[in-house]
């Protein structure tokens, strides 16, 4: 069946059945930025936003989120205007392989919109649902400290 | 002075990938695609007497079913190392027997995965049974013989003996071990163990193919060796290598985990046969289960020693559950021995024996710190054991009995990958600065002196301080080869193609950092290519540490070479001799104290090169083989708590000094210590493989396996410190593997310092912690 969606501020019409996950959709449909480690809410490489909360999409359907906003890390800035989260992962070092950084920017980016000024253990705990064999999480960390750190100075809108 | 090289210069894929802009392997798609799903075994040992697929193949949907009926009997290694490879040939893609639980049956190609994932149900298999051989300390006495009449044998002529059980022996001596450690006066032996672990890259494995538009076979896949795969698929598959290409795109971490050639010859054969595009990717359960893991090991170390704490004689004796495929089983083995042994080269009379034994649990394979992390774990703990024993302070021992500049070990010669060592005389080390400033950083000697008076006396909740010694290698000497190529353009920018893979440990960026410091030209001028088998020329590819090291060396030759060129064609059009000019800011100039200033830029020597006078190509290409394998050095510092009521060991403080040269990229090379000490700290604390009776991995998922997060780390501080390696590029040696090996010894370390008590074996779960104080 077709299903309006509001996808990254864009209404796409897509074709889908009734027990595909969002994430399976969102693949399908070319949005391979959300990337997909379990398939069973354990890793939160396929975390989007919904309404502005973290949801790791293998675990919902598609249909539930039909009314709703829906946003990948390319709906918060993209390679040619990136989000200063994005910036700053990159040149930080938060970045290994990159298949984590998706949803663990879009949880850094959730995070720093609740609270402007998190402590290093919250930002460990907002993360928390986010799997990364690379980095070790340090430098991972110190890119949300840095981010909000620089947001605060210049008072940048977390948008 | 550098200008580009040790410079925390952005990873230049970054920006693509915290967008969501870089492609992976399941990211690509094609019109027409099959969906691949393969059916593994539920035993851990049986014999299959019948496989009937009529009944699958009825379902409308399904295009091809490939198993032993249809697809040739070729023995192979699914080890993706160097041809010959020192694994034995001991693999079957599709065989009649199933020797582990995720054993290989048979993979269904349908037009979607769900049809693909109904027709596996479908398959009727007719089994029987056969009893396993699940303990590993048990195989090569065992009746039950893993590879039967099966015709495996050694690729190369190294001892293998499949009805015994054994996939692989190594023994090396200096000295005469037996001598010295029967007059010895202080004597240890002790036994440990280390656990299966999961490599875990947060992508699972997979492979795309199709036919392109002249009938070849390309192959995107996730892996760490992309000329490897194409050379058996080509022996797998039976496809000649002219026809097949591989790319590895961007990949989602490896850790030796994807130094496995397991999906892309199914994909391939897929394809092949249909003519169509054909995508395979593993479930998670599949990666824990299918695929490969960090051999389980049982390390006897016997060690004599004088009461000044001198070691007189050391013997490490490793057995290696290899699982049911011997991939890596040898090398790995070797690894424990030639990456520990060396460190106190003083010791007189040193001995390795090894042996990798077959059994019907998931096969060992290539894992960060490859046969070193398991083996240091007795070894850190053995040393400080004899440090406790003779009132020695570690870090001082340490300090005085390491392997130092300008000196050997008997043991690289002894002890190679499959065939002899290659002597080698140690040419940087900074070791000696790694535990000063380690130590000083830490502050070891006041918390060690704190927690050794009676501080943790009658306290639920003990403190404890320990550390270790590290050394690992880079690149595997006269057996691994990389290549470079470079490439002019018009507008002074450069192509840089390298078959390297870039597995997210930034190799891309760090071999373009070296191309620019040659070359004088900031690094966004590199347009890099790399990991493409028809576009890229050969490398080994992405393991033993291996990447900056010796891909570095060829990138550096090559641009070398282009430097060359690019002076002589300067010289030209300035009308001076080529010794009167040299290369500044992407420009030829004329050498300081040259009568007139002359300059000419990058963009307009390409351009008279292409246009103008005696036109050609810039470019060039070199290729680089190491004869020797420096070896990275670090010490590791860990403060721990242990509540002595839960077992729970929490580390609080963590202190990493590291040598690996010249660190071309600081961020880069502070990220690899710091990924690899996570997971070093969450392996010798949570992970491990919990078995059922008959075989049957129980914890494979994320969440049941334990994979830390960020709350679950502690601080952690990593120090780079320096040394120049001639041989390497820039100065540089490897960092990818040596951290992993730190945690074990070091957190097992502290532990001793808490409680008096030893931890022989790991994970040091909450059981086993109370366990361990009880006893
Ligand atoms: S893929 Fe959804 S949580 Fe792992
Ligand atoms: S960067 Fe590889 S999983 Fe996080």
């Amino acid at each position: 069946m077709k299903i309006k969606f509001n996808i990254n501020s864009k209404i796409e019409e897509l074709e889908i059945r009734p027990d595909a996950t969002l994430l399976n959709v969102l693949r399908d449909n070319g949005f391979t930025e959300v990337k997909c480690g379990c398939s069973e809410g354990e890793c939160g490489a396929c975390i989007v936003l919904i309404d502005d909360k973290t949801v790791n999409s293998c675990q919902v359907l598609a249909m539930s989120a039909a009314s709703k906003k829906i946003k990948t890390v390319k709906g918060i800035g993209t390679l040619h205007n990136p989000h200063l989260l994005q910036k700053i992962f990159a040149s930080t070092g938060a970045d290994q392989c990159g298949f984590c950084s998706p949803g663990m920017v879009l949880s850094a980016y959730s995070l720093l919109k609740e609270n402007p000024n998190p402590t290093e253990k919250e930002i460990a705990e907002a993360l928390d649902g986010n799997l990364c064999r690379c980095t070790g999480y340090v430098k991972i960390i110190e890119a949300v400290r840095r981010t909000a750190q620089i947001m605060n100075e210049n008072l940048i809108s977390r948008e | 002075m550098f200008k580009y090289v040790k410079k925390a210069v952005e990873k230049i894929d970054g920006l693509a990938l915290v967008t969501g802009n870089e492609k992976y392997t399941d990211d690509f798609s094609f019109d027409k695609m099959l969906y691949v799903s393969v059916l593994h075994s539920g035993y851990a040992h049986a014999q299959i007497e019948e496989l009937d697929d009529s009944a699958a193949r009825k379902i409308p949907g399904v295009v091809e079913i490939l198993s032993y009926n249809n697809v040739n009997t070729i023995l192979y290694t699914t080890a993706g190392q160097g041809f010959p490879e020192p694994s034995p040939y001991d693999t079957i893609l599709f065989g009649k027997t199933m020797r582990f639980v995720g054993d290989n049956v048979c993979a269904v190609a349908a037009e979607t995965k769900e049809i693909a994932d109904i027709a596996l149900k479908k398959i009727k298999i007719k089994y029987k049974r056969l009893k396993p051989l699940l303990n590993f300390e048990q195989s090569d006495n065992s009746k039950i013989i893993i590879h039967k009449n099966d015709g495996a044998f050694p690729k190369i002529p190294v001892y293998y003996d499949a009805s015994k059980n054994i996939a692989a022996m190594v023994e090396a001596e200096a000295g005469d071990f037996e001598k010295a450690f029967g007059e010895s006066k202080n004597k240890i032996e002790k036994n440990f163990y280390v656990s299966y672990a999961s490599h875990c890259a947060l992508e699972p494995h997979a492979a795309v193919s199709y036919i392109d538009n002249r009938g070849r076979l390309v192959i995107i896949s996730t892996t760490q060796v992309p000329f490897h795969v194409r050379r058996i698929v080509s022996h797998v598959a039976e496809i000649p290598i002219s026809k097949i290409r591989v790319i590895k795109p961007r990949i989602g971490g490896g850790f030796g985990g994807k130094q496995e050639v397991l999906l892309e010859p199914i994909a391939a054969l897929v394809t092949w046969r249909t003519k169509r595009p054909a995508k395979l990717v593993y479930s998670r359960k599949e990666v824990f289960n299918s695929t490969r893991t960090r051999h389980q090991y049982k390390t006897v170390f016997k060690v004599g020693f004088q009461d000044n704490g001198i070691i007189t004689a050391l013997h490490l004796d490793a057995l290696e559950n290899s699982g049911a495929y011997g991939s890596h089983a040898l090398t790995v083995l070797s690894n424990a021995g030639s990456k520990t042994l060396p460190l106190l080269n003083k010791i007189e009379n040193l001995k390795f024996t090894g042996k990798g034994v077959y059994t019907n649990l998931p096969c060992g394979g290539a894992y960060r710190g490859y046969g070193a992390t398991e083996a240091y774990f007795g070894y850190g703990q053995i040393i400080d054991m004899v440090c406790e024993a003779t009132n020695n302070n570690i870090v001082e021992y340490y300090k005085k009995w390491s392997i130092k500049s300008g000196e050997t070990s008997p043991i690289f010669k002894a002890l190679g990958e499959g065939k002899e060592g290659v002597a080698m005389t140690i040419t940087s080390s900074s070791l000696e600065e790694c535990l000063e400033t380690g130590s000083k950083e830490f502050h070891w000697n006041e918390k060690k002196k704190l927690y050794d008076s009676n501080f943790n006396k009658g306290k639920r909740i003990k403190r404890g301080v320990g550390m270790a010694a590290l050394m690992q290698g880079s690149a595997i000497p006269e057996i691994d080869m990389a290549s470079a190529y470079i490439k002019m353009n018009d507008d002074g920018s450069f192509n840089l193609n390298i078959g390297a893979t870039d597995l997210g440990t930034g190799s891309d960026t760090i071999l373009a950092q070296i191309a620019a410091e040659v070359l004088d030209v900031p690094v966004e001028k590199f347009i890099v290519t790399s990991s493409d088998t028809d576009f890229t020329p050969f490398d080994t590819g992405a393991y033993a540490s291996s990447t900056t090291y010796l891909t570095g060396q060829a990138v550096k030759k090559c641009a070398e070479n282009i430097k060359e060129q690019i002076l002589k064609v300067g010289a030209e059009i300035l009308g001076v001799i080529q010794n009167e000019v040299e290369i500044e800011n992407e420009q030829v100039i004329t050498k300081p104290g040259f009568a007139d200033f002359r300059k000419i830029s990058f963009a307009e020597i390409c351009n008279y090169s292409f246009y103008q006078n005696n036109q050609f190509q810039i470019q060039a290409t070199a290729s680089h083989v190491s004869p020797k394998s420096p070896p990275p050095f670090a010490a590791h510092f860990v403060e721990i708590e242990v509540d002595t009521f839960t077992g729970i060991i929490k580390v609080i403080n963590y202190v990493a000094a590291v040598d690996c040269g010249t660190p071309i990229n600081p961020i880069l090379a502070e990220g690899q210590a710091e990924g690899a000490i996570v997971n070093g700290i969450s392996y010798a604390l949570v992970e491990n493989y919990y078995f059922s009776e008959y075989g049957k991995l129980l914890n494979d998922t994320f969440g049941k396996y334990g994979v830390y997060t960020a709350s679950d780390i502690p601080p952690i501080k990593v120090i780079l410190i320096d040394s120049y390696e001639e041989t390497g590029p820039f100065g540089a040696k490897s960092i990818s593997e040596i951290n992993i090996n730190g945690p074990l010894p070091a957190i097992a370390n502290a532990f001793f310092n808490a409680t008096g008590k030893r931890l022989f074996k790991s994970p040091f779960t909450p059981e086993d912690v109370l366990k361990v104080l009880k006893g």
